[in-house]
């Protein structure tokens, strides 16, 4: 893959999801969050009426969506892609204005205590050194993959070629890089 | 509050009309990111330090990242087994224990009457003094027999070897008597050996797995889920006995919501599908067990139809369930679950599942029970404990639980009471276990205090029971001490060292050195002739042939794995009478009890009135964690499941039916009240019972952040079944009504 443009990516299994919060937490240890501030969380949706019940876990985070109104709507560029398509949120450019907090479909966002926006940043800072997502590093369950998409050898191509998956919300047409495996 | 920062001002402005104005136009965004855009937070370790954990007794490897002094994150040990580089929640929220501002910082000494939680803060001598000339006290007008020691967790380890050398073998966890201590004895009675910790399961290769009321998942035994999670993935096919549908269960192929109590009827009405229909090992039992004609006959007329107005569970799902079980041999793990006090009838129920877990061929076999080894550390070469003790004072009278394999603490507790026992128990030492919360029915364990001549408590954070002690001695937590090497039968077996990270804060002071202490003032020097943990782990490590400074540098050493299953290339045994898999126990019956498991119907809720059972969340190790604010970001504060069915027909809410948020207060049979507590309706539970998340309703005056925060399931608990095999304590048997909170409390 020498030059070949990276597209990163995340897939998430909620069969193996016990929604345990760990991803949740590692989190917050490792990007050192504020109190109130997550940027993953679970979600746990159950169906039915007792005894027929269906029930479905799932990690959830920033969608690093292929098409970004929140990087559209960022007034002062604080909001951009970055490598492999990460969309990032750069602090010191942030005026907290919330534009793209009111842009994103998936609630993906807070306002730091600091005031700025923050989110979910794929642990750039960890990638850059080959190192997993403190999400995936920690996940008892192993629900969590990242990688390069665009590499065909990546465990995340080779997980969605083998498996299906779907995105939340696929009809705002944003094109989102986590994956529900299904 | 006045000074607005501009950011502030913005972030108001912004949130009404502004944010979809700005929205529109003025994108400045340009292609390439600036330089420095992706922030590094910077909590990489300047230092990274292997240890194990003691957020629970699962003890999973990890690394601590240390910057600058501090711990900045905690995460799984790649090398160490039980994690194989992944934390569980609480793992890797430990460092909210190390840095939570309400630990014990100063040794205390009790300024007012017992209970009133009143102290003045002394030296360590002075407390130390006042400690050992309670025990010599002791020892002198009652003999060391008089005291006893409570203990939960690794560090106990020092206090116990304390308590031999001082000549008392009173050294009970409420972990036993309280929680596993039946699956011990079931077990041990059926093949002749108990479960132990960690469970030695092999879920990995099980291609069914059956939860019998354990809610693993919720409880985060980090291997276990790990490989559950493995196994599902691998297509294996989950079976979950629960009435509520827990995280398990939504994973599950078969749900059976059982009615609470009626276990043993659904595990004899599989037992006879599997053997009517021929599905049990018959080479494996003819090889390994005796008592199957027995068991046969026994089971003979528990047919599905009959334990379905028993359990509520239709004849169909039985039978269903039953078969696909026994599909799976011997790969089909009848999980052996934790806690499993909860009817008075445990040692039964657990004998039962060892019964279907023999029919299946799975003990000892791939995808069932595994029989590892663990890696030979000689123990350390101390003198020999001079003073053999008369007796254990841990039940009122020598008849009772004939087949206890470990100490009792809910007996040590009854020992004390007075007028109960002819040679009461009068000083109590308790380490690490708050006892208000573990042991059945506060309001013994306060009659019991009450009539002590010395009480004691050694922890890191306050809690109820350092409330009633004299005196308080606060310990280092697992992240400043190091402890005694842990070398657990697994399948991969392993040495693992726990090493402090950083350096004790406040004034508190490691297991070792407080127990070390006691022995020089008591006069017990040549139990303690090592400097100090250190010193005494080395020698240990060097007798074992190993390296410490590999130990040090990985926190882990694997041993040798030995074969662990038939398949293999074990050889199995069974150390019981009949060097046999026992169906039919002839030591239960000697003992007086069925020789097979019965069925005796539970007591009904009285009208109006729920069973209250209670359980985990995977965030929390009981009431341990609720003080720690990072844990507690996730989960602050427990609540009530109740049925949404059930509470549209509950009586005193016609006129304004309860809804979820709304808050409650729980009344029990005894009519004690619990704290006003929120209540969740769902459908994830039986109309006839209620559920609590357990460890909440703290009331320590110096747990500033639990406090207050959700009720306690313990103070309900008013009321148990005490297992007579073995003296566990069936703590399922409350019931309770709703009340609406008054508006004070709520």
């Amino acid at each position: 893959m020498p030059n070949k443009k990276k597209r990163y990516a995340m897939s998430m299994d909620p069969r193996r999801c016990v929604g345990c919060n760990a991803c949740v937490l590692a989190c917050k240890a490792e990007n050192d969050l504020p109190e109130q501030g997550f940027r993953d969380w679970i979600v746990t949706e159950t169906r039915g009426r007792f005894p027929h019940l269906s029930q479905e876990i799932r990690s959830e985070r920033c969608n690093h969506c292929d098409n970004t109104p929140c990087v559209s709507a960022c007034p002062t560029g604080a909001s951009h892609i970055n490598e492999g398509g990460a969309v990032i949120v750069d602090k010191r450019k942030c005026t907290g204005c919330k534009a793209c907090m009111a842009a994103c479909p998936y609630d993906a966002r807070y306002i730091h205590p600091e005031g700025y926006a923050d989110k979910c940043t794929f642990c750039l800072h960890r990638v850059k050194q080959g190192k997993d997502t403190a999400c995936v590093e920690v996940c008892p369950t192993h629900a969590l993959v990242f990688g390069d998409a665009n590499d065909p050898n990546s465990e995340i191509s080779k997980l969605l070629r083998r498996r299906q998956s779907k995105v939340s919300k696929p009809e705002t047409g944003l094109k989102p890089n986590l994956h529900f495996l299904t | 509050m006045s000074d607005l920062t501009r950011r502030q001002f913005i972030k108001i402005s912004a949130a009404g009309s502004g944010a979809a104005a700005l929205a529109g136009g003025l994108a400045l965004t340009s292609g390439r990111p600036a330089e420095g855009a992706v922030a590094d937070p910077a909590t990489e370790g300047d230092k990274v330090i292997p240890t194990f954990c003691e957020l629970c007794f699962w003890k999973c490897g990890v690394l601590a990242h240390v910057r600058d002094g501090r711990v900045t994150k905690l995460t799984g040990n790649p090398d160490h087994p039980l994690s194989n580089g992944r934390l569980c929640p609480r793992g890797t929220g430990g460092h909210g224990l190390l840095y939570d501002p309400d630990r014990l910082k100063k040794p205390l000494l009790r300024a007012k009457k017992r209970g009133q939680d009143v102290f003045q803060e002394v030296s360590w001598d002075t407390a130390l003094d006042r400690v050992s000339e309670g025990m010599l006290a002791i020892r002198k007008k009652y003999g060391p027999e008089a005291l006893a020691l409570f203990t939960h967790g690794y560090g106990g380890s020092w206090f116990k070897h304390l308590f031999k050398a001082y000549g008392s073998r009173n050294i009970a966890a409420p972990s036993y008597a309280q929680c596993r201590g039946p699956r011990e004895v079931g077990f041990y009675l059926t093949f002749g050996q108990g479960i132990g910790s960690p469970e030695a399961v092999d879920t990995r290769n099980a291609r069914v797995i059956t939860l019998i009321g354990n809610h693993l998942g919720e409880n985060m035994h980090n291997t276990h889920v790990q490989d559950l999670a493995h196994a599902l993935d691998r297509g294996a096919g989950l079976v979950v006995v629960d009435p509520r549908y827990s995280t398990a269960a939504g994973k599950a192929r078969y749900w059976l919501p059982i009615k609470p109590g009626t276990d043993i009827a659904l595990l004899l009405a599989w037992m006879n599908v599997i053997i009517t229909e021929g599905l049990y090992d018959r080479e494996y039992i003819g090889k390994y067990a005796v008592g199957f004609d027995k068991l046969k006959a026994h089971v003979a007329a528990k047919t599905p139809e009959w334990a379905y107005p028993l359990t509520g569970l239709k004849p169909q799902l039985i039978r269903d369930s039953a078969r696909f079980i026994a599909s799976a041999r011997p790969a089909s793990l009848v999980h052996p679950g934790r806690r499993t006090t909860w009817y008075g009838d445990d040692t039964q129920r657990e004998r039962a599942k060892a019964m279907l877990a023999a029919l299946l061929g799975s003990w000892g076999r791939q995808g069932g029970y595994l029989l590892p080894s663990s890696v030979e550390v000689p123990k350390f070469p101390y003198t020999k404990y001079a003073y053999k003790p008369k007796e254990v004072r841990d039940r009122v009278e020598p008849s009772l639980y004939p087949l206890a394999d470990e100490v009792i603490a809910s007996g040590m507790c009854d020992a004390t009471i007075p007028g109960k026992a002819k040679n009461p128990i009068k000083g109590w030492f308790v380490y690490g276990t708050n006892l208000m919360q573990s042991l059945p029915d506060p309001r013994q364990t306060v009659k019991a205090i009450q009539a002590l001549d010395l009480m004691v408590a050694v922890d890191v954070l306050p809690a109820e029971i350092t409330g009633w002690a004299d005196v308080v001695l606060p310990e280092s937590t697992y992240l400043e001490r190091c402890d005694d090497l842990w070398t657990p039968a697994y399948r991969e077996p392993f040495v693992a060292v726990r090493q402090p990270v950083v350096e004790p804060m406040y004034d508190s002071k490691p297991g070792w050195w407080i127990a070390r202490e006691l022995g020089h003032r008591l006069g017990l020097e040549d139990y303690f002739p090592w400097k100090d943990s250190k010193e005494y782990a080395k020698h240990r490590v060097k007798a074992a042939g190993l390296s410490c400074d590999e130990l040090m540098e990985k926190g882990v050493i694997l041993g040798d794995q030995g074969p662990t299953t038939e398949e293999e290339g074990l050889a199995l045994s069974f150390d019981t009478p009949s060097k046999k898999i026992e169906l039919y126990s002839d030591q239960l019956e000697a003992a007086g009890f069925h020789p097979m498991p019965e069925f005796t119907a539970p007591e009904e809720p009285p009208d109006g009135h729920f069973r209250l059972l209670f359980g985990r969340h995977p965030v929390h190790t009981f009431g341990r964690t609720t003080n720690n604010r990072f844990l507690s970001t996730i989960f602050d504060e427990n609540e009530v499941w109740l049925n949404a069915d059930a509470a549209r027909g509950l009586s005193g809410f016609e006129g304004k039916p309860l809804t979820t948020g709304d808050r409650v207060v729980l009344v029990n049979q005894d009519n004690v009240r619990s704290e006003p507590v929120r209540v969740k309706l769902t459908q994830r539970i039986r109309g006839d019972a209620v559920y609590m998340v357990h460890g909440y309703g703290r009331t320590a005056k110096g747990l500033k952040f639990a406090r207050g925060r959700g009720a306690s399931d313990s103070d309900l608990v008013t009321r148990y079944k005490v297992d007579p095999v073995m003296g566990g304590t069936g703590m399922n048997v409350n019931f309770v009504r709703i009340e609406r909170a008054t508006q004070k409390g709520a």
